[in-house]
């Protein structure tokens, strides 16, 4: 695939584009942490277009990157976490062929919870953060649903898109 | 969707209901204490029972007030442990990731048996 290149550039550039709307929306739950995990959307299409290797990459790429811009390190020690314990969840869960991408998004939804609520148990040295597991499951399944509600429509959309060698 | 898919939700919304249901059997505790902790150091155990306020390293302030422990105020950009829900039961935290400073509900080492032998 000969636009390899540019077609990374343009998914990471919208993965950065997402993240940057999802900081702008102004939303509390009252508990921390809680997003709709936009970005998430470039990587579980990334991760069906393309294969896990450059899924992992682009999700790399796009947490460093924002968590440069937007962030600080923390934010990027966090979502690290959280990316790539997703994305390995992900692509096992679509190596086994049982699961739709809605399957595999809320896996990876709630996963992306679990690893960032593992690195805020290390930081504050408690378990006591497991109080929030709950409330990020639930959370997680609502937003890997609507992620997984989205990657469906667009992967039907783009089909023709080939970025497979 | 696949059959999996609905499995793996429902997998997911019975853990957890079930983590919901534990918290809330652990119930109210009026002994309760308020154990905070600054990078994972204790700072200092308050009495829940007890309305006062509590000036944390001078970075924040929380409150205790009818039996229930808020912070009011941060010196963080995101004030995201100030936003946090005011906490009264067993087990309930706020947090504080930039200054890492952890309030918890601790009600389990005051039973009522020891209260009324005293």
């Amino acid at each position: 695939m000969k636009n390899k290149a540019a077609y990374f550039g343009v998914f990471t550039a919208l993965a950065l584009i997402f993240s940057y709307v999802e900081m702008l929306i102004p939303i509390q739950f009252g508990v921390p942490g809680i997003k709709l995990g936009l970005a998430n959307l470039m990587i579980v299409i990334m991760l069906y277009k393309s294969g896990p290797k450059d899924a992992l990459l682009l999700s790399v790429v796009r947490i460093v990157l924002s968590g440069f811009l937007f962030g600080n390190l923390f934010a990027i020690i966090y979502s690290l976490a959280g990316g790539i314990l997703s994305l390995a969840v992900m692509a096992l869960l679509k190596k086994r062929g049982t699961f739709s991408v809605m399957g595999v998004s809320i896996a990876g939804g709630v996963c992306h919870n679990i690893g960032q609520l593992v690195v805020a148990m290390a930081v504050v040295e408690t378990y006591r953060v497991g109080y929030y597991l709950p409330v990020l499951l639930i959370a997680g399944t609502v937003t890997g649903m609507l992620i997984g509600i989205v990657s469906n429509e667009v992967l039907k959309r783009i089909r023709r898109l080939n970025l497979q060698n | 969707m696949k059959k999996n898919d609905f499995i793996l939700i429902g997998i997911i919304l019975v853990l957890a209901v079930s983590f919901i249901g534990y918290h809330f059997l652990k119930g109210k505790d009026e002994s309760a204490e308020v154990v905070i902790t600054v990078d994972g150091k204790a700072y200092g155990t308050y009495d829940l029972a007890a309305d006062q306020t509590i000036n944390i390293n001078g970075t924040n302030t929380l409150v205790i007030q009818d039996g229930q422990a808020d912070m009011k105020d941060a010196d963080c950009p995101d004030k995201l442990c100030v936003h946090q829900k005011a906490i009264s039961r067993d087990g309930e935290s706020i947090i504080c990731l930039p200054n890492k400073i952890v309030v918890t509900i601790e009600g389990g080492k005051k039973s009522e048996l020891d209260a009324v032998a005293k």
